[in-house]
């Protein structure tokens, strides 16, 4: 079973945090990515930049509408997420439990519906 | 650099090491204010590390320190009082000074770190860092927290003794029982940390045996049995530690060799339990020693006395009803009246479905039994829930050897 561990959190730059906070994270991370890995769970792992360099797109009545901005303009952002191929929702957990974005922020954890691999969609809405 | 100069600094070190707690512990008892102290002490070494290698090593290292930050702290007081920064070099009297003398105000600086008033969260890394001199970025490491993260909450916990004037006393004797297991857990918690979030076994490993040192002291300067109780605990546990991971590899404690445990520890921890027994007043850290303390003996017997586990496990669940607790029992009557009545125990355990050592074991009894698809399919789920490596490469050795 797919699920999506999903990162909620507030922003921060090197400048707000520092370089040294900022490779202590980076270092965590990478634990964390090499440990879901060497567990054989990984699917895929994204880090996203900062909210401020994402543009919306919107297509409504034919027009075409592309923003400067996120979709939602909240605190904690979306950041990033990791995609886990685990037994249940108790794994996943288990897994979302090691986050180091779950120190300073919400990790949401979503099972995956439907994915396409291969040239064919898999697993059933 | 001179040899000199290595000497006395290795000297600095030694004695940092040494007393850290104990200074600090004198310098901040008076004041309240643990960074000021903090501050005083430091520059007090730094001094040490400029004027030793000239002057040599003073017969009284930790009298000079204290006189010096003694004389920095009234400075600073001084200073912020009068708003001038008179220059005040009193000829130090530091032999006069005999730490022994003084009343050990670590004890005080304990209840301080662990004061109700005080966040749970960071009552053992403060203690960490105030009794034992540890530096946030090493805490930090150990609770898989930025070091800033956890130099931040340090400094907060530390302001927050100073403003609101936590005061540094130990509790009276009607105090105590309300006051003692917040201690106790803090001390615990630099041993139990988390282990599956340490990355370095080396980091945990240093901190349990500081924790045992911290538990010790704390049993020595007072008479409480649970105090005692969490050094034999400690003692014990430790004690089995070499024979824990062989070539990098878990070993479960009914297989390991009891010629890797450590028989000094081992005998500290027994004197330790024997301590807590005299005063008859039993408490979950005892239990809990005394049932170590049974493991242990297997050194010496060769063998594993179940039924003296179960009463003791027994005594532990109606006191203490945490999940592993019940696990251990639940394994330990599977010993006495067979994997059945293990299995059947595991199930009533409430609250478990996501507790990896239930499946661990509930695993191993199916496999008893001989019911080998069962089994697979707990250790399969045992599995999904473990993220540390070594425990998760056992449990698929095991599910290699399932006949069939």
């Amino acid at each position: 079973m797919r699920y999506s561990l999903i990162m909620h959190y507030p922003e921060m730059t090197e400048a707000d945090l520092g370089t040294e906070a900022m490779n202590e994270g980076k270092a965590a991370f990478d634990d964390y990515a090499k440990a879901l890995n060497d567990a054989g769970v990984l699917i895929s792992a994204e880090v996203l930049q900062q909210s401020s360099n994402t543009t919306t797109l919107t297509m409504r009545d034919g027009h075409l509408k592309v923003q400067d901005g996120p979709f939602a303009d909240t605190k904690e952002q979306l950041g990033g997420l990791f995609v886990v191929d685990v037994a249940d929702l108790d794994a996943a957990l288990a897994w979302a439990e090691k986050c180091p974005a779950a120190y300073y922020g919400v990790i949401e954890i979503r099972p995956g519906a439907v994915h396409f691999e291969d040239g064919a969609w898999h697993g059933k809405i | 650099m001179a040899r000199e100069d290595l000497t006395a600094k290795a000297r600095a070190e030694e004695v940092a090491r040494a007393s850290y707690g104990r200074l600090l512990a004198l310098l901040a008892a008076r004041t309240g204010d643990i960074p000021g102290a903090e501050d005083a002490l430091g520059d007090a070494f730094v001094q040490a590390l400029t004027s030793w290698p000239v002057g040599g090593v003073p017969d009284n290292p930790e009298g000079w320190l204290i006189t010096v930050a003694r004389n920095r702290q009234r400075d600073r007081a001084k200073s912020a009082a009068v708003r001038t920064s008179e220059p005040l070099e009193e000829p130090p009297v530091f032999d006069e000074i005999d730490l022994d003398a003084i009343p050990d105000k670590r004890l005080e600086l304990m209840f301080v770190c662990a004061h109700p008033a005080i966040d749970p969260g960071i009552r053992t890394p403060l203690m960490l860092q105030t009794v034992l001199g540890f530096e946030a970025e090493q805490i930090a490491r150990a609770f898989a927290m930025p070091a800033s993260t956890m130099a931040q909450r340090l400094v907060r916990a530390k302001r927050r003794i100073r403003d609101a004037r936590i005061p540094f006393v130990v509790p009276t004797v009607r105090d105590m029982p309300a006051r003692l297991p917040g201690v106790l857990e803090a001390i615990y918690g630099a041993y139990a940390i988390d282990w599956l979030l340490v990355s370095g076994d080396e980091v945990r490993e240093s901190l349990s045996a500081e924790a045992l040192y911290l538990a010790s002291t704390l049993a020595s300067l007072l008479d409480e049995p649970e105090a005692a109780g969490l050094a034999a605990l400690l003692a014990l546990s430790l004690a089995r530690a070499p024979a824990r991971t062989v070539d990098g590899r878990y070993v479960p404690l009914d297989e390991q060799d009891p010629a890797l445990w450590d028989a000094e520890l081992i005998a500290a921890g027994e004197r330790w339990l024997r301590h807590a027994s005299r005063a008859d007043r039993l408490g979950r850290f005892q239990l809990e020693a005394a049932i170590q303390s049974v493991h242990c003996a297997r050194a010496r017997t060769g063998d594993t006395d179940w039924a003296a586990l179960l009463v003791l496990y027994d005594a532990l669940v109606a006191l203490a009803p945490t999940l592993g607790a019940q696990v251990s029992r639940a394994v330990t009557l599977a010993r006495i009246d067979g994997p059945n009545t293990g299995l059947a125990t595991l199930d009533a355990i409430e609250g478990a479905d996501r507790f990896q050592p239930v499946w661990a074991a509930r695993a191993h009894l199916l496999a008893e039994l001989g019911n080998t698809d069962a089994a697979a399919r707990a250790y399969a789920k045992a599995i999904s829930l473990t993220t540390e490596p070594g425990l998760r490469e056992y449990l698929r050795a095991r599910i290699d050897e399932l006949p069939g």
